[in-house]
């Protein structure tokens, strides 16, 4: 049961497309999801909750965003504006027109999937750097147009109020109902994910990163697998749109800025690129980061050394700054594979572990 | 009419100062390829330095910025040392999300460092305001355009007739035939970061007169990427034409737009503007096309 592999014993293109190589990872696949869906609810408290609830959503759009740049290797630098579309899409159709969340929710998901594609049309003619501009100036765009069209936001300070989906008559209310709502469907794009890399169209994002002109020669419509890469990663931002203003109870611009679409980008360069395990483990790292950052500021600051709270507010929020973009560049200098890459290295050295031959 | 050609020219006095950013930007990407995302930091944390040497620890201005240029030529050298060093070769993902690692690492570095609140940075610039014609010019904006003229044309002749630009030329154009002829490109990029650190030094100093120091000061950064794309990504002049174009355009912009829709004009049109140019001529006015052979 807990043996793993010895070397690799493949003799069919099934096998090699497992999703569980060894029994193992079966087992470890068993225990995780007992963990997420009923020790860790059973156990947690009020406020360990609300912080699940933020990784789980942050995971979902950090998915998002390593299917495009990750996978098919185009850099967005518009990942929280196509959240906003999505949000706003969701909104408005449940508030001004009465549709059911479980139709609201795929709509908003297509109309970010909808504006992804046309803001990745320009990827046909440019790449690499033009594409980071252009995609910068789609969030700018999309944060602008949001904010001063009405019929859009609504009015004052851009805020949509939100009813939270109801299930069967029963709106959920409270964090641990939240919790079940978020992982579901987290659930389903983590196996989404974890599948499109089996298909054919998974491996022709992975042939136009790794070469464009190449999977060009061998018969890939690189326009179409671009367009299709953005509408994936857009779907998924929109959906993570939709749950951020669940969780928060209102659409609000504010949400979706600049600076959040350069977080999701550094959690999938600690997690690492490429990988549906690094988005997990990035976005789980960059959303716990500040605020155990904070409560040991505080701690340490104001417990220890008596400093005047406003004080340590303003010192732990330029600290988190610099160690933010401290980690980034450290794991791009030291690990560019990221968290995953640390993760892969412990697996192999346990894999051989009492007896390792070198 | 008459108003719109006040705020046309004095929109273009703001480009000059755009270009000049503009400028240090161009000089990193022409010499080692590098996207960087933080120039509006450098520009911010060469505003803090001064405003925090001249407000906090009352030095008059002709230390203070000696001392601002001896701090962001040491930053310029070790941003490149630590960080920018080691991605040669990486894919370009890596490296534009390292200078966006950097402007975070800048964004919470300077105030940490010298405080949150707006710091007054006043040069001795008379208050008059001068009069062209009958379009009325203000001083600042004036002594910006003034300044940023000059230290344009300054690096221009740095390019085009020292040692060292000729060095930063020859890289530019082919670093293995440079490294082969003796030149220390590695030296060579971090003397670009160095000089790309003044550059915003004095972007700094003047947009801080303008606006007051602090966090904000960053978002001059913003305006760089639609200078260098509608100016081509590795051309000085493009730089140059792209800022005045930018500078002109977003100010006739917020001047008819703005009562419109309610503000935030200034920042918008620029991009629009860039998306347009890419979509027609992503390589700009006067950039290089780029040639992709298998």
């Amino acid at each position: 049961m807990i043996n793993r592999e010895t070397g690799t014993f493949k003799r069919t293109y099934a096998q090699d497309q497992a999703l569980y190589r060894a029994p193992l990872a079966r087992y470890a696949i068993g225990a995780v999801l007992l963990v997420a869906f009923v020790v860790f609810p059973w156990l947690a408290s009020d406020y360990a909750l609300t912080l699940a609830n933020l990784v789980t959503i942050a995971c979902l759009g950090a998915i998002g965003l390593n299917i495009l740049v990750g996978y098919a290797g185009q850099i967005s630098l518009g990942h929280a504006a196509f959240m906003s579309v999505g949000a706003y899409t969701a909104a408005v159709l449940t508030t001004r027109y009465a549709v059911p969340w479980w139709l609201a929710m795929p709509a908003a998901g297509a109309m970010a999937a909808l504006v992804g594609t046309v803001i990745g049309l320009p990827s046909l003619r440019i790449k690499g750097l033009y594409l980071a501009i252009s995609t910068l100036a789609a969030q700018l765009i999309i944060e602008w147009t949001i904010n001063h069209v009405k019929w859009i936001s609504g009015g004052t300070q851009a805020s949509i109020f939100v009813q939270r989906p109801s299930i069967f008559g029963h709106v959920l209310k409270s964090h641990l109902e939240l919790y079940y709502f978020i992982l579901a469907v987290l659930t389903v794009g983590i196996v989404f994910a974890l599948n499109l890399f089996r298909t054919h169209w998974g491996r022709a994002f992975i042939a136009v990163r790794d070469r464009d002109i190449a999977a060009e020669i061998i018969g890939i419509n690189i326009f179409r697998t671009k367009l299709t890469a953005f509408a994936i990663s857009s779907f998924y931002a929109g959906i993570t749109g939709v749950l951020y203003t669940y969780w928060y109870g209102v659409a609000n611009y504010e949400a979706f800025t600049l600076p959040i679409s350069i977080e999701f980008l550094a959690m999938i360069i600690i997690g690492g690129l490429g990988s549906v395990l690094g988005s997990l483990l990035g976005a789980a790292f960059i959303s716990l980061l500040p605020i155990f950052l904070e409560q040991m500021l505080r701690t340490v600051g104001g417990d220890l050394l008596h400093l005047d709270a406003s004080l340590v507010g303003a010192i732990s929020s330029s600290l988190q700054l610099m160690i933010f973009g401290g980690l980034i560049m450290f794991f791009l200098v030291v690990e560019p594979e990221g968290l995953n890459r640390l993760w892969n290295n412990a697996k192999n050295y346990f894999r051989v572990w009492p007896f390792p031959y070198q | 009419m008459f108003y719109y050609v006040e705020l046309l020219i004095n929109g273009v006095l703001v480009g000059t100062l755009y270009s000049l950013i503009a400028l240090g930007f161009v000089l990193i990407y022409k010499a080692s390829d590098v996207i960087n995302f933080a120039q509006g930091e450098f520009v911010m944390f060469a505003g803090y330095v001064v405003a925090a040497c001249v407000q906090l620890y009352g030095w008059p201005l002709w230390v203070a910025i000696p001392v601002g240029v001896v701090a962001m030529v040491a930053l310029g050298f070790a941003v490149e040392m630590a960080v920018l060093r080691h991605l040669v070769g990486q894919p370009v993902v890596a490296v534009i999300m390292a200078t966006i690692g950097l402007a975070a690492f800048l964004r919470g570095l300077a105030p940490l460092l010298w405080g949150i609140s707006t710091k007054n940075l006043a040069l001795p610039i008379p208050n008059r305001p001068v009069f062209l014609g009958e379009v009325m010019l203000s001083p600042p904006h004036l002594f910006a355009a003034l300044v940023s003229v000059t230290c344009i044309a300054a690096i221009g002749w740095l390019f085009a007739k020292s040692r060292t630009g000729v060095a930063l030329r020859a890289i530019a154009d082919d670093q293995q035939v440079s490294l082969a002829m003796g030149i220390d490109v590695k030296r060579y990029f971090a003397v670009s970061w160095a000089i790309a650190g003044v550059v915003a030094l004095v972007g700094g100093v003047i947009w801080g007169n303008l606006i007051g120091v602090d966090i904000q000061l960053a978002q001059v950064g913003l305006k760089v990427f639609p200078v260098v794309i509608l100016g081509g990504l590795d051309s000085i002049l493009g730089a140059i034409i792209g800022g005045v174009i930018i500078g002109g355009v977003e100010a006739l912009a917020a001047g008819l737009i703005d009562p419109l829709v309610g503000g935030g004009t200034k920042d918008f049109t620029p991009y629009v503007l860039m998306i347009l140019i890419l979509m027609v001529r992503p390589y700009g006015l006067f950039g290089k096309e780029d040639i992709e052979r298998v």
